[in-house]
């Protein structure tokens, strides 16, 4: 630790403090500003706004969650690049990155609460419970509920990490036993932005930092999710579109198709539905992707990818329910056939007779 | 529930039950009709005529053929298109086979679906534009002609907007938009002239029949 304070250090002033190189700091502004699809002339410009900025403070609220967004984030490779974005916020509260453990932890919590009220980053991941007054899920005996409103209160932004904070996820699935929902559904006043994915790509996570520390605010989709990383649908930049194009597709997982590369549309892929950087930015340091590693996209960074029909269904399958409504339907229609063919026929006995009356009467006349 | 959920799950689900009530009250209900009884002699059994009728009316007759020219080649490019579009293209056809229960069958390249989706919507669009510039189209026209051609060509436009990521709208919005117009498209068969697709085949079969009673050559 320096003479400085830790909170009153700049970014730049905190990762030297931390043995950052500046090659390593460099590296990662390139890397974010790829990531946005910014000109390469803007990582300079990224770099020297991290430089000045503030360390700003971050609480980090784990809701219904497994830890797997954490995990994503602090398991990529190291050194990571990802990483530096944790030297560079001063990450005051985090379950399973802090020391600190019962009370202690708490308190540091209100602590930073208090003394960088307004100005903190709130980071939550995992959906929040509601039902039976959110009794599902508590910390320190507090709901999350209550947490999450208290501590958005003081914050300056929110950042819902993972589709359960951003959309519910897999709690809120059908039948969603513990009324999860989304920190949208309950934080109202505040700026929200959605960084959906499970887990979502960890340098999207660090980037979405990083851009929101440098640029403030980052123009969000309809979903809440910044466009610079989540602006791009996966089937558009999927490298397997053109024998999706061609109509080449993997039937099973093991037959030619699949060995050949083909597109997995038909086993199930929900890439067109899509929007997330994987199929560019990739996994593990640009190694693959679930594509590429032959899986079709579940589509996890989506509202509700959980309830979409199932992961092995293709996209324009499995939405419809029983065929029994639809067997009625021809009962029914068979039925009402029968009695329009039975008004028909009295009408045309009816006309008939008519006709018959018509022409006796004018039989009569001519007579 | 998004628009998408909605027109995949509930919009389909019902306009699949309208459709096959639909399709079943007006079949049932007209072959259940009683036909006038024939107390003429006939000259010949009506069967044969009858089935002739069906595939003979395929083709005009050769002093037809100029005049119905027009009508001739757009009908063929429109119905072969649209079944190639709604039958041969792999998203349709899982779609078909997880409905109907039935195992997958050969799909086409996607550029010749787009193809014959292209040339479907080029000849509803002419038939469109004929029925309102002709001068005895238009008087026999009415709004069944004009809305059953839009509520077919509607699925076309939006199935090629959304299959190409228009950028007008989010894919999920248009392919919702699709969905919703062969919704559309269910609910108005049934109720319109597009019913001819039920009908064709039973009245050309009963034309023929009679014809073939009376010694007409069909
Ligand atoms: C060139 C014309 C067309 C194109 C390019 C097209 C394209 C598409 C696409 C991309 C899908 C989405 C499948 C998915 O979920 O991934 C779809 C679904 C569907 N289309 Fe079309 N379509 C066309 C015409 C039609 C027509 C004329 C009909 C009328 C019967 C139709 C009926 C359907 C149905 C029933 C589905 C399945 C619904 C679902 O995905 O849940 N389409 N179409
Ligand atoms: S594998 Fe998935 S994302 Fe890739 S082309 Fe096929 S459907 Fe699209």
């Amino acid at each position: 630790m320096t003479s400085k304070k830790r909170q009153d250090m700049t970014i730049g002033e905190a990762l030297r403090a931390n043995g950052v190189s500046r090659r390593g700091f460099l590296k990662f502004c390139a890397a974010t500003a790829s990531l946005m699809a910014l000109p390469p002339g803007a990582a300079t410009a990224i770099a020297a706004a991290l430089e000045k900025a503030k360390r700003p403070s971050v609480i980090w609220l784990s809701f219904q969650e497994c830890t797997g967004c954490t995990e994503s984030l602090t398991r990529s490779h190291s050194p990571s690049i990802e990483g530096l974005i944790f030297d560079a916020i001063s990450l005051d509260y985090h379950h399973t990155l802090q020391a600190a453990a019962g009370h202690g932890a708490e308190a540091a919590r209100e602590e930073a609460m208090k003394e960088h009220h307004g100005k903190y980053i709130l980071v939550v991941d995992g959906s929040i419970p509601m039902k039976d007054d959110g009794v599902y899920s508590t910390i320190a005996g507090m709901t999350n509920l209550a947490m999450l409103k208290e501590a958005a209160a003081g914050a300056a932004a929110i950042v819902a990490v993972g589709t359960c904070a951003a959309y519910g996820g897999l709690p809120a699935a059908d039948p969603n036993p513990t009324g999860a929902v989304a920190v949208s559904e309950i934080i109202k006043d505040k700026p929200i932005i959605n960084v959906s994915g499970c887990p979502p790509i960890p340098v999207v996570i660090t980037g979405v930092l990083a851009q929101f520390l440098t640029f403030g605010l980052p123009e969000l989709d309809d979903l809440g999710r910044p466009k610079a990383f989540y602006g791009q649908n996966i089937h558009d930049r999927c490298y397997r579109r053109p024998f999706y194009e061609r109509g080449q597709f993997a039937e099973t997982f093991d037959d030619e198709g699949a060995k050949k590369g083909w597109c997995l549309y038909k086993l199930g892929c929900k890439g067109p539905i899509t929007y997330n950087a994987c199929a560019t930015t990739k996994w593990n340091e640009g190694t693959s992707f679930p594509i590429q590693s032959g899986h079709g996209c579940i589509g996890c960074s989506e509202p509700d990818f959980w309830d979409m029909g199932g992961f092995y269904k293709a996209l324009s399958q499995g939405k419809l329910g029983s065929a029994e409504g639809l067997a009625a339907a021809a009962g029914i229609g068979a039925a009402i056939g029968i009695g329009s063919a039975l008004l028909g026929s009295s009408g045309q006995k009816a006309a008939k007779a008519e006709i018959k009356a018509k022409l006796d009467k004018d039989m009569e006349a001519t007579k | 529930m998004t628009l998408l959920d909605f027109a995949r799950g509930p919009g389909m689900q019902w306009s699949l039950i309208i459709l096959i009530v639909g399709i079943l009250w007006r079949v049932v209900g007209t072959l259940l009709l009683s036909a006038e009884k024939d107390y003429s002699q006939a000259r010949q059994g009506g069967t044969g005529p009858g089935i002739r009728a069906v595939f003979r009316r395929f083709w005009p007759h050769p002093e037809f053929v100029k005049p119905t020219l027009f009508h001739m080649v757009g009908g063929y490019t429109l119905h072969i298109g649209l079944f190639v579009v709604i039958f041969l293209f792999a998203p349709h056809i899982l779609w078909f086979a997880d409905l109907l229960g039935l195992p997958v069958w050969a799909n086409l390249p996607n550029n010749i679906i787009m193809l014959a989706g292209a040339l479907t919507a080029a000849s509803l669009v002419a038939f469109v534009l004929r029925r309102m510039t002709h001068p005895v189209m238009r008087r026999i026209s009415g709004f069944d002609d004009y809305a059953s051609n839009i509520v077919t060509l509607l699925p076309v436009v939006t199935g090629m907007l959304a299959f190409a990521h228009t950028p007008i709208a989010r894919y999920e919005t248009l392919l919702a938009l699709h969905l919703l117009s062969v919704e559309l498209l269910f609910v108005w068969i049934p109720l319109s002239k597009l019913a001819h697709a039920l009908f064709f085949i039973p009245s050309r079969y009963q034309l023929g029949a009679a014809f073939g009673r009376r010694g007409v050559k069909v």
